[in-house]
């Protein structure tokens, strides 16, 4: 009887019966926060994307070919053999000390000193952001990130229904005075924002690094608005260049008031993640929180997996504890190994945007981190072009748009992962996408010219034709027609 | 009269409609087990043939949206395996997929469809066809839906608003073909009238047009997106799907009548879903496109026009099924 009344409720007054009945049977009872979680063409394409005969450059995916398969069977085989009835086990919620040990390592090697009785282990550094909305966000709660922000937090924050404010950044991260700006802003209008979102280090997707007296202003900030900051740290350790900087979590530790021993800041969650620096397949993430908020975290996380695997923990653990040749720790000659290897991956790939992107697009000079965010000319849409370049080309990356919430801006922006691929598919993938960005250049250049008549007066008029006239003059002949020719062919013989 | 058959599921592929493909076809997989058919899913790819070879199936039921699926290839595939298969024949699927031969076809025919031009890329290229844009803005008007000829997915239909942003959609809709349709924007309700061919004894092809059959007419109504967006306009969640829909009786008629129409010029067989639009101004009802695999999931409109019409999913799946042997 009471799934009658739903569906009563449900009702629109338009319609004399339910539609089709199996839709009707489970809308109603999909609870509201579901509207929020809505496929997208976009996102289905990106799926297409995994194909073998495509080269992608579309992941966020580490290379963990590098890692010794020896090392794995030996690590492996030590965890099983030494500790079978713990690994096969439950563990706790805030994780095994041991792995927590190694957590603490790692975050000192970043010059972040914590307190191990602040750090939980998640499945993931993902868990942390589903965490931390599932512990703060009501419905309509503001969430104040960066524009472009980490595409894999869009849905997480669409399905607690936070209302995000996106803050465009630039080379040195967010500004923090067009922060304050919409915290005013969002003050005025009576809205309540819950927590900023922020990678300062080498962002996810925009590949730029929040400088030094940013960070100090943000915990500055924080602290005057009695906001918390959700600092979301993947990959501090993977820089290739220029001095590290602290996080925001030791800053902030450095102001609490009163100073905590252990240095425990009172306003930053740290999120950290073995994905990086060891292995994604572990699904294994941290965070370190104010203890108010880690005991929430700890609740929502029995409710979400009660613990994280302990087999992957006792992994982790059994590889801290290994030595390289010089008696020092494995794992950190690994990340200097990884660190090398991106760094010359990274040095192609902006060699081969250089080549084949040409002056009318610009990219981000990652100093470290796995990405590069390319924009091209305005008028070229991404996810248009991925449609393109998968199809014609075989080539992917991750359109723009994905970094936005409102799934609109950054339309002529790319994220390139420059981590995940072997050197050639760098320059070629990137020689690809630049073949099928001069090809629609090539048109526009045709099109624009006949369909604006001149001086239409509009400065946006103005401004178009000639951006597409510097892009198309040294290209006319790329678009010659025996390309095309063997474009469309490819076309044609991919569709079957 | 199709008990017990030995079925292959043709779904996902690799067009851009491949997850909705997905869907149709486990939604169909279910239905005809339930049914007592062998079900064989196949997910189409290069081991197409081999697949349906060792599937050693009775019937291909076809799930497959998008290039590839539904415009002809796959049926001319199995009409030379000699395997029946659901829904129309090669030119029909020819006919109907290319959006702009279908609109070529109705316009001579006399069934109201928008406006529209069409041009290729190669003829910018090769003919200076971007000089003809003024007198094609001057025939259509703004705003203009451009869209690719072929292919279903709403990713490549695009608005432009006025001639500063024609470029841009142009390009946007050539992504996805080398030949696009620019068509006069009507302003007004988004209709769509599925067509089933009725169950009936006989196996002639003739016997069973005549009794091809309107199902209530399904509108979706956007929930709070511009008009201007079609991506979120078809995506999941962003629209609200009303059947039957709220229209005077005459109006139905007319919409039904007009789909019956287009389903038997461009030759549809078993099934076909043809979409409308219910001009707000002129209260005229014009033909955009015709489907000839629609869409088979739980949410799809075909489902829900036909459970409206009181034909439930098994027996919508059936009737498809049925028609792989009244061709």
């Amino acid at each position: 009887m009471r799934y009658r009344a739903v569906m009563r409720g449900q009702d629109d007054k338009r319609r004399t019966r339910p539609a089709a009945h199996e839709l009707a049977r489970y809308e109603a009872l999909f609870a509201a926060r579901t509207r929020g979680m809505k496929s997208s063409a976009m996102r289905e394409m990106m799926a297409l994307t995994e194909r073998t005969d495509v080269i992608s450059l579309a992941g966020g995916l580490p290379d963990t070919s590098t890692f010794a398969p020896e090392l794995y069977a030996k690590l492996m085989a030590k965890v099983a053999a030494e500790s079978t009835a713990r690994a096969l086990q439950y563990g706790p919620t805030e994780g095994m000390a041991a792995t927590v040990g190694c957590i603490v390592e790692v975050m000192a090697r970043e010059g972040t000193l914590v307190d191990p009785a602040e750090v939980i282990v998640t499945t993931g550094g993902q868990q942390v952001i589903d965490l931390v909305c599932k512990t703060l966000i009501d419905p309509g709660d503001v969430i104040v990130a960066e524009a472009p922000t980490y595409p894999g937090a869009v849905p997480t924050f669409s399905a607690y229904q936070a209302d995000v404010e996106q803050i465009e950044i630039d080379a040195d991260g967010m500004p923090i005075d067009a922060l304050e700006s919409t915290l005013d802003r969002l003050h005025a209008q009576g809205r309540r924002p819950k927590f900023i979102y922020t990678i300062p280090n080498f962002q996810n997707p925009g590949g730029v690094t929040m400088s030094l007296a940013r960070r100090r202003r943000l915990v500055e900030v924080a602290r005057e608005r009695e906001l918390l900051i959700l600092e979301d740290n993947p990959y501090g350790l993977l820089r290739y260049e220029g001095e590290a900087l602290p996080t925001l979590y030791s800053l902030d530790a450095e102001n609490a008031n009163p100073p905590t021993p252990g240095g425990s800041s009172d306003l930053v969650i740290y999120l950290g993640t073995f994905s990086k620096i060891l292995s994604p397949g572990l699904r294994l993430g941290w965070a370190v929180a104010p203890r108010p908020v880690l005991e929430k975290l700890n609740l929502g996380k029995q409710g979400a997996d009660l613990c994280s695997s302990s087999v992957t923990q006792m992994f982790v653990s059994a590889y801290f504890a290994e030595r390289d040749a010089h008696g020092g720790p494995a794992w950190i000659e690994y990340v200097e190994r990884l660190r090398e290897l991106y760094r010359s991956r990274r040095d192609v790939m902006l060699e081969a945007l250089a080549e084949h992107f040409g002056e009318g697009a610009s990219w981000t000079k990652p100093q470290g981190g796995l990405f590069i965010w390319a924009t091209l000319d305005p008028r070229i849409d991404t996810t248009d072009l991925l449609a393109l370049a998968r199809e014609s080309e075989g080539v992917a990356f991750v359109p723009g748009r994905a970094a936005y919430v409102d799934g609109r801006s950054g339309s002529s922006s790319m994220r390139l992962n420059f981590a995940g691929s072997p050197e050639r598919d760098i320059r070629e993938g990137v020689r690809r996408i630049g073949k099928a960005m001069r090809e629609q250049l090539g048109l526009l250049g045709s099109l624009s010219g006949a369909a604006t008549p001149a001086g239409a007066g509009a400065a946006s008029n103005e401004q178009a034709p000639s951006s597409a006239t510097e892009a198309s003059a040294p290209l006319a002949d790329v678009v010659a027609l025996p390309r095309r020719d063997d474009a469309a062919a490819a076309r044609r013989r991919r569709d079957r | 009269m199709t008990a017990g058959k030995r079925v292959a599921v043709l779904k996902g592929g690799h067009s851009l409609e491949r997850a909705v493909s997905l869907r149709s076809g486990a939604q169909v997989q279910d239905s005809l087990q339930r049914l007592g058919h062998e079900v064989v899913a196949i997910d189409v790819g290069a081991e197409l043939v081999p697949q349906l070879l060792e599937a050693d199936a009775d019937v291909a039921f076809i799930a497959l949206h998008g290039p590839g699926g539904e415009d002809g290839v796959v049926q001319g595939l199995l009409e030379a395996l000699g395997l029946p298969y659901t829904g129309s024949g090669p030119a029909a699927c020819i006919r109907c997929t290319d959006k702009l031969l279908a609109k070529y076809l109705m316009r001579e025919a006399g069934i109201p469809t928008p406006a529209f031009d069409a041009l290729r890329e190669a003829s910018i290229k090769e003919l200076g066809a971007a000089a003809a844009l003024a007198s094609v803005e001057a025939q259509l008007g703004f705003p203009l839906v451009v869209k690719p000829a072929k292919g279903g997915s709403a990713l490549g239909v695009k608005f432009a608003q006025d001639s500063t942003g024609l470029p841009g959609a142009m390009v946007g809709a050539f992504s996805y073909d080398s030949t696009i349709v620019l068509e006069r924007y009507v302003e007004g309700r988004d209709l769509a009238v599925s067509v089933l061919d009725a169950p009936g004894g006989g196996s002639a092809a003739e016997a069973s047009k005549a009794r091809a059959v309107a199902l209530p007419v399904v509108e979706a109504v956007p929930r709070d997106e511009g008009f201007y967006d079609y991506e979120s306009r078809y995506e999941i969640g962003m629209t609200t799907f009303v059947c039957p829909a709220d229209l005077a009786p005459e109006t139905t008629e007319r919409a039904q009548q007009l789909a019956l129409s287009v389903y038997e010029l461009l030759g549809c067989h078993g099934v076909a879903r043809v979409d409308l639009m219910l001009e707000q101004d002129s209260g005229e009802l014009w033909v955009l496109e015709t489907n000839v695999v629609p869409g088979m999931t739980a949410t799809s409109l075909l489902p829900q026009a036909a459970d409206a019409g009181g034909i439930g999913f098994e027996e919508l799946a059936e009737r498809i099924l049925a028609s792989a042997f009244t061709r």
